[in-house]
């Protein structure tokens, strides 16, 4: 198939490349922009390691043509670190057990930023709901609430250290 | 001693965390060479075939496509175990499972390998396949490898003390049969591979390869690698990055790892292949299909005196790890409770489904459901709680079991008292509304394989430990971080033994040119034996700095404390006050400002003046200490290695190699579930999982491990299963296999034992596998003690529950192997699905089609 030139914006940097108009956005991310942090689990949108934020929603960079995300915002994994270091959700998962293998983590990142932008003080029913669309093998999610805990009580103090 | 610790005992992030949620840590298939070539691997669709032909012309010559390879190109069988050598790369003669690897393409993306995939013409002649193991054992012709009679990988008959009189003085005796349904690891890291030679700078041919793969076992790989590509291991590099989750699922050399190395040869450019989640499933190495035909004798007082148990393992069609992990069945029988009469009879039989391997509990998980699921049968019948008749059998360390496994360490008696006590289980147990349940078991793991895989004298784990003058720690360890945070322990290790903060303390692991051999993560040998290996190391490295510290302080060296990154003499009386140490963040921060000067900027000038200025003194920094210990001896360099006693390596008798470990892990749960009658559907509500880990070196991953592992004992007990029809998997994604979301996975609440073990470092054990056994019969025994019923096939899904619930209404027995439920309706309603009702019915929706009359023709 033959490349088309397309400009994408990813985590405030716009990148002009040229691709196939069939290029799944995470390939494009992956291989293209070199951002390996988005991964690929599965190649069905069931498991939830490529999530990423198009225009502050979160979707699933593996079922989604690059093309289709001209003109967007897309935010992945490595544009959500703060000021240089660390966000609060990422200290705390590290704190907390939150990532084992760390493999589905980059799009937990995405998922649990999202809710507690749309969401600053969720309840546990909220959280589990929120996260349902994420598989982690390794956690059995429990240590992730409280990461995710942790983190709220972060933000809330402005802190930019736990415990 | 229990709080004299500075590092270990407290919860850290790993060392390896921001990597990981920044996401800017590196996995195979994060990682690309210049000239990089996509592998595509052509599977079978045939369950069993033989290969008349194959064409691969028209492939080879699609554009972009650089090199296509077959079964020919590297012959030499290869397997995990040396007595499993029935594997080949690229399959010769035949293929024995829907699924197994014919060929690959190499070529510069995907879409044109997948292209030239659809090119290669493959000629079958299919052949009789057999699906269940009960079946295939009974066949004589077309055997799924020749040199396996009756498609028996392998039976063992193991008799312990003397069972037939024990069985004949028993006040009762239980009987029955099991079924453990098979699951798979589906890691969240799919299976990847790169390899790449070099030019030989001598020749210009092909040289030295390199090999960065999703492995558990680099070592392993290395020689597998060697074997096939018929190079020396010592041009060959194994490069483990970081790993997506193995659960033992790359805990042995899959097709996939050595495919690579061959087309990187054929192709002579770099090559990845990445398995698709389908891929995943199809190279499987998971937990086989289990029937246990299990039979326990008691006293009337709920001693044990006799257990005696026949395995029949549904393998699949090559070797993998089955024959240690049908041995595994039988010899963790022992070393939980005092049994003792035992009799083992284990058959690991051939089928054309994808081989089953090592995962997570390996070998003792379906067993455990079984005998825990009778111990509790038992309970019921004597009228006995069943949190007491675990503990009138318990075992009395240490000792030795009757199958020859050394118990030193037993914290299971504590085990048990706490998840009673947490989960109020003397005021709550029979006691909760009809629907809901308490059930309670137990479980145990190896903390290592005592005898490797390759059986020699090579220690299990050697470690180098390197300062420099710049007092960082480099630690070489053969250790394979896959998630479980094995780096960290071994970071963790060095630094409360040099007394030295964790940020000093740099670990280099899982590379075979650089990190002495480890064999692996597996068998949850890694904190035991690499942990023991990484404070020898860090011993003889700090007797090295005591010896030259000891002149520069006027003391002897014994006397010397390390701890906060100093050196004190004498009464420790300079010690500084112990801090508080939050996340891993602060660590780093803290030793920026260690003795006032930033960190690896003392020259050794300064450092003389400076000792000139001061004389003898108390105490010295670790970085002077340091630099006095390499100014001494010249370098600052130690090794440690580790080998399992020989007194923990077991019996003589056939087979007696598998199950042996230097310390067992121990587990008892309680879960609390409800089931709802109607749907059959059950949910659990809460698990209280102890576990007996010797030493917790770091909490929160102890407790994330023991989480994870009931986490995924839930999975395989309520949705989890590979589901098959005539050789071809049903669900091979991660939503169809079913893997536990969010949104179903209970609280567990992870209760730390530490039992302390004499031998393992610091006294710790295993954390990461006992748990998961415990959960499935905690959960069956729960559902029990909620609605009556004994599910003895699992995943306890909707519908065996419901099929449990009307045998135990219309009294009929339940026969689990036939895949049938005998006690379903015969006779549906003719709009399909529903039940068909002898009565009214229930009343319907006018619209519901059931009310329409049937119009032939339709002409409605």
């Amino acid at each position: 198939m033959k490349k088309e030139l397309i400009e994408l914006r990813v985590n405030g940097l716009t990148h002009e490349l040229a691709i196939e108009p069939s290029a799944l956005l995470l390939d494009v991310l992956r291989r293209d922009l070199d951002l390996t942090g988005s991964k690929r689990g599965c190649d069905d949108s069931s498991c939830g390691a490529c999530t990423v934020l198009v225009d502050g929603t979160p979707m699933l960079a593996c079922t989604l043509l690059a093309f289709s995300c001209e003109g967007q915002e897309i935010t992945t994994v490595e544009g959500i670190s703060e000021h240089g270091s660390l966000a609060a959700i990422q200290k705390a998962y590290g704190d907390w057990g939150g990532a084992q293998c760390g493999y589905c983590t980059p799009g937990f990142m995405i998922t649990v930023k999202h809710l507690l932008t749309v969401n600053p003080d969720p309840t546990e029913e909220e959280i589990r709901s929120a996260l349902s669309g994420n598989l982690c093998r390794c956690t059995g999610y429990t240590q992730m609430y409280a990461a995710i805990k942790a983190a709220i009580e972060a933000e809330k103090k402005g802190m930019a250290t736990l415990k | 001693m229990t709080n004299d610790y500075s590092i270990i005992g407290k919860s850290i992030a790993m060392i390896d965390a921001a990597g990981k949620t920044t996401g800017s840590g590196k996995y195979t298939d994060d990682l690309s060479l210049p000239g990089m070539l996509y592998g595509k691997i052509l599977h079978s669709p045939h369950p069993h075939a033989r290969i008349k032909s194959i064409d691969t012309s028209r492939a080879e010559r699609l554009d972009g496509v650089v090199a296509v390879i077959t079964g020919k190109d590297a012959p030499n069988p290869f397997g995990i175990l040396p007595v499993g050598h029935d594997e080949h790369a690229l399959a010769l003669e035949k293929v024995r499972y829907v699924g197994d690897n014919v060929a690959c393409v190499a070529a510069v993306s995907e879409a044109i390998a997948e292209k030239a995939l659809e090119m290669i013409a493959v000629d079958y002649e299919l052949l009789p396949a057999y699906f269940d193991p009960e079946e295939s054992m009974k066949t004589e012709t077309n055997l799924i490898h020749d040199n396996k009679p009756n498609n028996l990988e392998k039976d063992y008959h193991h008799v312990f003390g003397d069972p037939e009189k024990a069985f004949a003085e028993a006040d009762y005796i239980a009987e029955g049969r099991f079924l453990a349904n098979e699951v798979s690891h589906a890691a969240m890291e799919p299976h990847c591979t790169l390899a790449s030679f070099e030019l030989d700078p001598h020749t210009g041919t092909l040289g030295r390869l390199t090999v960065w793969s999703s492995t558990q076992v680099p070592y392993y790989l290395q020689h597998k690698l060697a074997l096939v590509l018929e190079m020396p291991m010592s041009q060959i590099r194994v490069i483990k990055p970081l790993v997506g989750g193995g659960f033992g699922g790359k805990s042995e050399v899959i097709p996939i790892e050595i495919i690579a190395g061959i087309a990187a040869r054929a192709a002579q450019k770099p090559v990845k292949i990445t398995y698709t989640r389908e891929e995943v499933f199809w190279a499987h190495r998971g937990r086989p299909r289990t029937i246990v035909d299990l039979k326990t004798a008691v006293k009337n007082d709920g001693i044990i005196t006799a257990v005696k148990a026949r395995v029949v393992q549904d393998g699949g069609a090559y070797c993998s790890y089955g024959v240690v992990t049908i041995l595994y069945s039988g010899a963790l029988l022992g070393a939980l409770y005092d049994i003792p009469n035992i009799q083992y009879d284990g058959y690991r039989v051939l089928t054309n489904k994808p081989a089953c391997g090592a995962m997570r509990g390996h070998g003792t998980v379906n067993v455990r459901f079984a005998f825990e699921s009778q111990l509790d049968e038992i309970a019921a019948k004597l009228k006995m709680d069943p949190a007491e008749i675990r503990r009138r059998n318990l075992l009395k360390p240490p000792c030795i079991t009757i199958n020859g496994l050394r118990v030193q360490s037993y914290g299971l008696p504590e085990c048990i008292d706490q998840i009673v006590t947490r989960s109020r289980w003397n005021e709550r147990k029979g006691k909760l509304p009809r629907g809901r349940g308490l059930g309670i078991a137990c479980s145990h793991y190896v903390s290592g394989a005592a005898n490797s895989i390759i059986r020699s004298d090579m220690p299990h784990s050697t470690v180098n430990i390197k300062i420099d003058r710049d007092g960082g720690v480099v630690i070489y360890t053969g250790a394979s971080d896959i998630g479980q945070g094995s780096d960290t322990m071994v970071a963790q290790v060095a630094a409360e033994t040099l007394g030295c903060t964790l940020s000093r303390v740099k670990v280099v692991a899982a590379d075979t040119d650089l990190t002495p051999i480890d064999i692996g993560s597996y068998s949850s040998r890694v904190t035991f034996m690499n942990g023991n290996a990484t404070l020898r190391a860090a011993q003889e490295v700090k007797k090295q700095i005591a010896a030259a510290a000891a002149k520069k302080m006027n003391c002897v060296p014994e006397e010397i404390l390390f701890r906060n990154d100093r050196l004190t003499c004498g009464d420790g009386s300079l010690t500084r006050p112990s801090l508080t140490r939050p996340g891993g963040a602060e660590i780093r921060s803290e030793s920026a400002t260690v003795s006032g000067r930033v960190e690896g900027q003392i020259l050794r000038g300064s450092l003389q003046q400076k000792r000139k200025e001061e004389g003898p003194k108390d105490s010295m920094t670790f970085e002077e200490a340091v630099v006095a210990a390499i100014d001494f001896h010249g370098a600052l360099s130690g090794t440690g290695s580790y080998a399992p006693p020989p007194e923990a390596r077991g019996g003589k008798h056939k087979g007696a190699g598998v199950g042996p470990s230097p310390a067992y892990s121990y587990s008892a749960q309680v879960a609390e579930v409800s089931v709802d009658e109607d749907t059959g559907q059950v949910t659990v509500h809460k698990v209280w999982a102890a576990h007996d880990c010797g030493r917790a070196l770091n909490p929160v991953s102890v407790e994330g491990q023991v989480i994870g592992s009931v986490w995924m004992g839930m999975g395989q007990a309520l949705t989890e299963e590979m589901i098959w029809k005539d050789g071809l998997l049903m669900n091979p994604g991660l939503l169809e296999y079913r893997s536990p979301s969010s949104v179903e996975s209970p609280e567990v609440e992870a209760i730390i034992v530490e039992s302390i073990d004499p031998e393992g470092p610091f006294g710790a054990k295993e954390a990461s596998e006992g748990s998961l056994a415990a959960t499935i019969p905690a959960i069956a025994n729960a559902i029990y003690d909620a609605v009556g019923i004994r599910l003895r096939e699992s995943p306890f899904t909707p519908e065996r529950v419901l099929a449990a619930l009307r045998a135990k209404r219309s009294a009929k027995p339940l026969n689990l192997t036939e895949g049938v439920d005998p006690t379903a309706p015969t006779k549906f309603r003719e709009h399909g699905g529903e039940l068909c009702f002898k009565g009214k019915g229930p009343k319907r929706h006018e619209f519901d089609p059931a009310r329409q009359p049937a119009h032939p023709g339709g002409a409605d």
